[in-house]
């Protein structure tokens, strides 16, 4: 039986019908056209599917569909709106990607993290980015990228003394 | 990736809807929370349900609070509300260092505490936590409110001591005295995205008998009755702790499988022991590692 449900996906409302068993990330990509959450590992380990639900990283493949009604998705196409984030644009300068098949989930979880701890240590970032797998990259782009846009973030907000 | 169940979807708004719905049919029901383990179980056909019932609408299942000297953990309540709550740090820093090493933040962000009971798989991260603060596991059904001491609540591996039409509403767990010390200690292939491979989880209260459980090396999380017992006749100097760590393989039976080895487990339960203890006992003399700092 169909379920109506209503969500905002990168600011703009969608009202789909979906099955109790579909999936939240089947529904982005094959139903709203977002492409960006990638089908991994789908059991929760890689992280590539992740969104952000309300503000806060999930994973789409552990999610269903028809458990968001009524709440707001973040995926990167979202993000870039108004161009690319402080932090998206220290990845493209360290080169923090490969293949990219990681990269949206990880700019996600990064992003999340930065918004609860601006001022990130390496090993706090290394914690937080530890449920993402990169296969390519050995992570230390990525990590450095977290660290750069942390603070160049501090610099322009609260020029240090 | 499709998961091809017939499937039909609730979503109460009130316990008394939930309970409703719950009596309506026998069928073979399966309640959500966070769903980190439901989803797969059932794209794994390991629960075959023809309905789901979601809790994340009921008003009041997400409750964290000190209520009469115990903490109450309503069913919602995730991984990472416990990280972030205050008065968890406060008052039992042990569950956010328990739950800190639970998986990922992004599975942290909608797995629950009391979902983690109630999929009761052996390694469970919580198992052992409850087991060792001596928590109660709260239930409600149609004929009424039931509570179950959290040690006769694991029956098995994914086996628990609910009944079909129950729902667990929360969980109550004593705060311990001040000047109390508490460790959790956990081992893992990988931080991030690995299942235990052994946790224990160790209480002190000054002048009580010791409370310490091991999950992941056994069918269900399992107290260490014999240890308690001689940490707490011989206390614990040095001499003590080696003689505890020599009954390690009388408490826990663990398995081979992808994870480890028995005899690795077996050999690593020892050292998680010696540490998760050793810490605990700083934490209560006030000079312990600071909460959080991996053990392993
Ligand atoms: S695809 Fe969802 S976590 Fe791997
Ligand atoms: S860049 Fe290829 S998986 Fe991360």
């Amino acid at each position: 039986m169909g379920h109506a449900v209503a969500l905002k996906v990168n600011g703009e409302s969608w009202s789909l019908e979906v099955e109790p068993a579909e999936l939240l990330l089947e529904v982005l990509r094959s139903r709203v056209g977002i492409k960006s959450p990638k089908p991994g590992c789908e059991r929760g380990d890689c992280g590539s599917c992740t969104v952000l639900l309300d503000g806060r990283s999930v994973r789409s493949c552990l999610v269903l569909a028809v458990e968001v009604d009524g709440h707001e998705l973040t995926t990167v196409e979202g993000l870039g709106i108004d161009g690319l984030t402080e932090l998206q644009q220290r990845m493209v300068e360290l080169s923090s990607f490969q293949c990219g098949y990681c990269a949206p989930g990880i700019v996600l979880t990064a992003t999340e993290l930065l918004a609860v701890n601006p001022r990130p240590e390496r090993h706090e970032v290394q914690a937080a980015m530890s449920g993402n797998l990169c296969r390519c990259t050995g992570y230390a782009p990525i990590i450095d990228a977290v660290l750069t846009a942390a603070a160049t973030a501090a610099a322009t907000t609260a020029p240090e003394v | 990736m499709t998961i091809s169940l017939d499937l039909a979807y609730h979503a109460p708004a009130s316990l008394d809807e939930t309970l409703e719905i719950l009596s309506e049919q026998a069928g073979r029901t399966v309640l959500l929370a966070g769903g980190t383990d439901v989803v797969p179980s059932l794209r794994d056909d390991l629960i075959s349900p023809n309905r789901i019932v979601d809790l994340k609408r009921v008003e009041g299942l997400g409750d964290l609070a000190v209520i009469d000297g115990a903490l109450h953990v309503g069913c919602l309540v995730t991984f990472s509300d416990l990280i972030g709550s205050p008065a968890v740090h406060a008052r039992l820093p042990v569950l956010a260092e328990m739950a800190g090493m639970v998986a990922s933040v992004g599975i942290r962000n909608r797995a629950t505490l009391v979902g983690n009971i109630c999929s009761a798989v052996p390694s469970c991260d919580a198992g052992p936590l409850l087991l060792a603060l001596g928590a109660r596991v709260h239930l409600v059904s149609r004929e009424g409110v039931r509570t179950v001491d959290v040690d006769d609540w694991f029956e098995g591996p994914r086996r628990t001591a609910i009944r079909s039409g129950e729902v667990v509403t929360h969980v109550t767990i004593p705060l311990p005295a001040s000047g109390h010390g508490a460790a959790y200690a956990r081992l893992s292939r990988t931080r991030g995205e690995d299942l235990a491979q052994a946790c224990v989880a160790v209480v002190l209260e000054p002048g009580d008998r010791p409370r310490i459980a091991f999950g992941a090396v056994a069918p269900t999380p399992v107290r260490a009755r014999r240890i308690e017992a001689l940490l707490h006749a011989q206390g614990l100097d040095a001499g003590a702790i080696d003689a505890a760590v020599g009954l390690v393989a009388e408490e826990v039976a663990p398995i081979t499988d992808v994870r480890a080895t028995r005899r690795y487990r077996l050999a690593m339960c020892e050292v998680m022991l010696r540490r998760a203890v050793t810490a605990a006992a700083g934490r209560a003399a006030g000079d312990g590692p600071v909460h959080g700092t991996p053990l392993m």
